[in-house]
């Protein structure tokens, strides 16, 4: 920094007193080609790492190319000098549980972040009863306090049209998203919100509040994974915690999966990651059972095919013949 | 009683200071919060040397990760309490500390009342001193500002 920001009394103010910098320097100055802007933000990097990391998604992928190309297009006239109104980052997730929008939400904001379209980048991620009080006066501290924690950084409400209950006319929620509405519209350079939840809901819950559906700007939808999205997803969590699947195993798991798809209460990537715990579980007590025996590292680390056919979803298929 | 020729209350920091620009407020803020500070907002209408406790304006704000959220509390106040003392006070938390770390004023009234000094004669002579706060001559909803 060149210079205090501040002058003694009776001296005449120096330059720097009159024009103090922006808390945070702007980012790719002077970049002039997408490439720049994408090397010196390093958002190009994030954007590989999510193109890598996360399975299947290509309609999501697609998205958040577009926006974030909308960005650094943005970035790029900005240091051309042509302004434009800083843009409405509001944004929708819409999809069944498990299919990675907390995911995409959390490098959502450090795409951002690397863009220099909020400061700090962190999400803060709240539901209902987070943001709505108890009694009268509870909901619009709590609200804000959330609002705070969340400034310089992303928002993100999960299942977010539990703020709006049409069959009570009293409810709190309503203060909730009246606050929500205000800040959206008024503080877009102190945070990002994002909406997440069923699709179906949403729109509901954007038909009775069409304030908050002006105010998103993007909707991103978030399909169903196929099976063969789900079996890739395992062998990355498997990768990740130092598992693998012994003979057999990988074959069982697609016929557990098969099975499991058909079934309610399928929560997508998430049943499978519930799944693996479940089969860790017994792979651990397996090895447990058999307390002399040398144990090296292979043993350790493979899930075996009976760990994965010993699941319930296998039971009730073999039970349901027989009725 | 000013002992200080601009007529200012002087307490804190950056106290004999010019008055801060919200852009030096956020740059202090974001410092206190690299350092894991909760912020607050208080306000008073007599800045008297002893009045050590002076309103909070909401709660302490813990876990902040920007001084937005700081600023947006502190031009609530300020809209409230256009003609008041308003400070920024942040807290140190960190076990064995436990106190205020750094504290300033942000906010004055327009005209500063300031404060007299009373001159009580006791028995022999003997002559008693203490600072009066010229803003509690008035009536409490009468004070800040004209
Ligand atoms: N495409 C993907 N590739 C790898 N893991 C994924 C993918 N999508 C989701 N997951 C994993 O599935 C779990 C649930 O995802 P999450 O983002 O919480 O879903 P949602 O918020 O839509 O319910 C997380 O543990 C996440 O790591
Ligand atoms: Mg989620």
């Amino acid at each position: 920094m060149a210079g205090p920001l501040y002058s003694i009394p009776g001296t005449t103010p120096s330059a720097a007193s009159a024009d103090p910098p922006p808390a945070q320097p702007p980012v790719a100055d002077g970049a002039r080609t997408v490439a720049a802007v994408l090397a010196q933000t390093q958002a190009g990097a994030v954007m590989d790492e999510l193109e890598r990391d996360l399975v299947g998604l290509a309609p999501v992928k697609a998205r958040i190319r577009e926006i974030a190309a909308l960005l650094v297009i943005d970035k790029l006239r900005l240091n051309l000098g042509l302004s434009a109104a800083s843009p409405s980052l509001h944004m929708s997730f819409v999809g069944n549980p498990g299919t990675g929008k907390t995911t995409v939400a959390l490098r959502m904001a450090t795409i951002l972040h690397r863009l220099g379209y909020i400061r700090k980048g962190h999400l803060v991620a709240v539901t209902r009863d987070d943001l709505v009080g108890q009694y009268i006066g509870h909901t619009a501290p709590k609200t804000k306090e959330v609002l705070k924690k969340a400034m310089g950084g992303v928002l993100f409400i999960d299942e977010a049209y539990y703020l709006y209950r049409p069959e009570n006319e009293r409810d709190y929620g309503q203060e909730a998203i009246e606050i929500l509405l205000q800040v959206m519209e008024n503080q877009r350079d102190d945070l990002v919100v994002i909406l997440a939840g069923y699709k179906d809901r949403m729109e509901t819950f954007f038909q009775s509040n069409p304030g908050m559906r002006s105010r998103i700007a993007h909707h991103v939808d978030f399909p169903d994974y196929q099976a063969a999205d789900l079996l890739q997803i395992a062998d990355k969590m498997l990768a990740q915690q130092h598992y693998h699947f012994g003979p057999g195993a990988r074959a069982a798991f697609v016929e557990y999966l098969e099975r499991r798809l058909t079934q309610p209460q399928f929560a997508n990537a998430r049943s499978v990651r519930n799944a693996l715990e479940r089969a860790r579980l017994r792979q651990a007590s397996r090895l447990f059972g058999d307390q002399e025996r040398e144990l090296t590292a292979d043993d350790l680390t493979t899930i075996s095919e009976a760990d994965i056919r010993a699941s319930r979803v296998f039971q009730d298929a073999a039970a349901a013949p027989k009725k | 009683m000013m002992t200080n020729p601009t007529g200012r209350v002087t307490q804190g920091q950056f106290s004999f200071l010019p008055d801060l620009t919200d852009a030096e407020i956020v740059l202090q803020v974001e410092y206190g919060l690299s350092k894991g500070y909760a912020w607050s907002v208080e306000y008073t209408d007599d800045a008297h040397p002893r009045n050590t406790y002076w309103e909070m304006y909401g709660m302490p704000m813990f876990d902040l990760k920007d001084a937005a959220g700081v600023m947006t509390e502190l031009a609530a106040c300020r809209a409230t309490f256009p003609e008041h003392y308003i400070r920024l006070m942040a807290f140190d938390s960190t076990r064995g500390i436990e106190s205020v770390a750094m504290s300033f004023i942000v906010n004055r009234p327009s005209k500063e009342p300031g404060f007299g000094l009373v001159r009580m004669e006791g028995r022999n002579r003997e002559i008693r001193y203490t600072v009066h706060s010229y803003a509690t001559d008035r009536p409490e909803n009468e004070r800040g500002g004209q």
